[in-house]
């Protein structure tokens, strides 16, 4: 039941459609008439057409004052500064992280901490991305901060900058095993505590489950 | 307390540390509902993950939706057209008047008052009936699509949402007259729960909880997204920050929303109601970040793509989850009978809170 809209397959040439989806292992509907848009005299659109075909630099080096007084204050800490869609993100070093939040907080006025997350990169040499996303109030901006950490490694917790860390990172610590130092309750919070395993990492399988605990608290062999 | 307890609005169990009737200490245990909603969206197409969203907060299904949707079209570099963007306003601003009817009633119950419930269903019916008329369901409705909408607008919909809209003012009218000056309304709400503007901004509330606290802030405003920047409308907000103030803040959001609506039906633009985009979604690899205010918050989507046609990974920031955080520091000296109206006042959902 997805979509399928009144609109005809435009026979002759696809309207500037990946021709790629055709030979992609797409798990998804037959990709052979990959084309969804309106035929030819499609109605004024204002925006530019969707995929831009020769691969776009979509994430670009970002160096604006906010980007200048951060690496004049934390020099080397800032790893790196980049733009992906108009959204500013900034990369720092593990260990200066809640150095680095504060000043973000006290300096630069990013008030409210709307999502403290996690990402799970098992290829990379450091699997884990800490993602904060910041607002500020004065500004109306946001700003995303990410720092590296290798399985194993701690991240200092934020949870003494934003008290709303204390379950974001406790949600980061249940779902991937990512450890906060100094973080006053670091429990799981969604899962069981006696639960074994990280669900969100790459390598824990989409039907995979703790199945000692499913038995031993539930009665039965498998949740599924 | 609980987790099958009438007042928790599902599965939240609290564990109150008591000296006499007086809460001092507080631990919300939650996960009740945990359904790995985001690791199921990395299994998922797109298009496939947008059904899922409307099971979080699912007395709220059109918000989530909007969000998912203006997200993945943020990811994808399109707008969609903006015939597709004023309907999409309409049935979310009806969606948020539905979510917090039904905060109402089932706030209002547990305090005691019964009679609001009835009068909030039977307008939240009406509202349910648009959405069942333009979509074919009423609370799980995956009424949008990415980049736009399956559905053109029903023949009567701007007619019926102005009738509902007309008669709304004076039912709004009525639930005041039962509540705003009730002495025992009055004495349940008014000093109960009070989280001041620092603390607010600081636990990371967002939504009417944050704006009862004297913090003039809407996503809607500040960061306008769906069609939101052609209308005009007032944020409510209250001074102390008690769930008095919190009942007002709503009760004002709700006069907003039905003159948004009324702005919005007057003109409908014509034209297509869907972008252009392909069947098969693969938007390039990177990441965005896209937040719009639903009934009961900041809701979050935080999405990454690796270039492929499954997204790598899908955040969804509940505002649930995080207002609940507040829950501690605003039950603290309070009694245990308040502890329902605290739970009330915060307007959780569970689905969203555990996900």
């Amino acid at each position: 039941m997805a979509d399928e809209p009144k609109e005809q397959q435009p026979s002759g040439m696809p309207a500037g459609d990946k021709p790629a989806s055709s030979a992609a292992p797409a798990s998804t509907p037959p990709a052979k008439p990959a084309v969804a848009s309106p035929p030819g005299a499609a109605p004024p659109k204002p925006a530019a057409p969707p995929p831009p075909k020769p691969p776009v630099q979509l994430q670009t080096p970002l160096n604006n004052e906010l980007v200048g007084r951060v690496r004049a204050k934390f020099g080397g800490a800032l790893v790196e500064a980049i733009e992906d869609r108009k959204q500013a993100i900034l990369a720092v070093e593990r260990g200066r992280l809640a150095e680095i939040a504060l000043y973000l907080r006290d300096e630069e006025k990013f008030d409210l901490l709307s999502d403290l997350t996690a990402v799970d990169w098992p290829k990379r040499e450091k699997r884990f991305d800490v993602v904060l996303n910041l607002y500020s109030f004065a500004k109306n901006e946001r700003l995303r901060v990410k720092a590296h950490a290798g399985d194993g490694e701690e991240v200092p917790s934020v949870a003494g900058v934003w008290p709303t860390a204390n379950w974001l990172e406790r949600e980061a610590f249940d779902m991937f095993g990512i450890v906060f130092a100094g973080h006053p309750n670091l429990a799981r919070i969604l899962l069981p505590d006696e639960w074994q395993g990280y669900p969100l990492r790459k390598d824990y399988d989409i039907i995979e489950q703790d199945t000692g605990w499913v038995k031993e608290n539930l009665g039965i062999e498998s949740g599924q | 307390m609980g987790p099958q307890h009438p007042s928790t609005h599902g599965v939240l169990r609290v564990k109150l540390k008591l000296d006499g009737e007086r809460v001092i200490g507080s631990e919300c245990m939650i996960g009740y509902l945990h359904r790995g909603v985001e690791k199921i969206a990395e299994h998922r197409s797109y298009q496939q993950f947008a059904p899922y969203v409307d099971r979080m907060d699912y007395v709220a299904a059109v918000s989530n939706g909007l969000g998912y949707c203006e997200a993945i079209e943020k990811l994808l570099m399109v707008e969609a057209p903006p015939r597709a963007r004023v309907i999409r306003t309409i049935l979310t601003e009806l969606q948020r008047i539905a979510s917090h009817l039904l905060w109402l009633g089932t706030h209002a119950l547990d305090i005691g008052a019964l009679t609001p419930l009835f009068y909030c269903f039977r307008e939240r019916e009406e509202i349910l009936k648009i959405f069942e008329k333009y979509c074919g369901a009423r609370l799980t409705t995956h009424a949008f699509r990415i980049g736009g909408l399956q559905y053109e607008a029903y023949d009567t919909l701007e007619k019926d949402v102005e009738r509902f809209c007309k008669a709304f003012e004076s039912r709004i009218g009525d639930y005041e007259e039962l509540l705003t000056q009730n002495r025992i309304w009055l004495g349940r709400t008014k000093g109960v729960g009070i989280l001041k503007a620092a603390d607010a901004i600081a636990i990371g509330a967002t939504g009417p909880v944050l704006r009862a606290s004297g913090v003039k802030w809407d996503i809607r405003k500040a960061m306008p997204y769906a069609a939101y920047d052609q209308y005009k409308f007032e944020i409510p907000v209250g001074t102390t920050g008690d769930t008095y103030d919190r009942y007002l803040v709503r009760m004002e959001e709700m006069r907003q929303s039905r003159l948004i609506c009324l702005q919005a039906i007057e003109n409908i633009p014509a034209g297509p109601i869907m972008a252009k985009v392909g069947k098969v979604l693969k938007p390039p690899p990177g990441e965005v970040y896209h937040a719009i205010e639903a009934p009961k918050g900041e809701l979050g989507y935080y999405v990454i793509s690796d270039g492929t046609v499954q997204p790598y990974r899908v955040r969804i920031r509940p505002p649930s989850f995080v207002n609940l955080q507040a829950f501690d520091q605003m039950a603290r000296g309070h009694l245990v009978a308040d502890v329902v109206a605290i739970i009330g006042t915060l307007d959780i959902v569970l689905g969203e809170v555990d996900r």
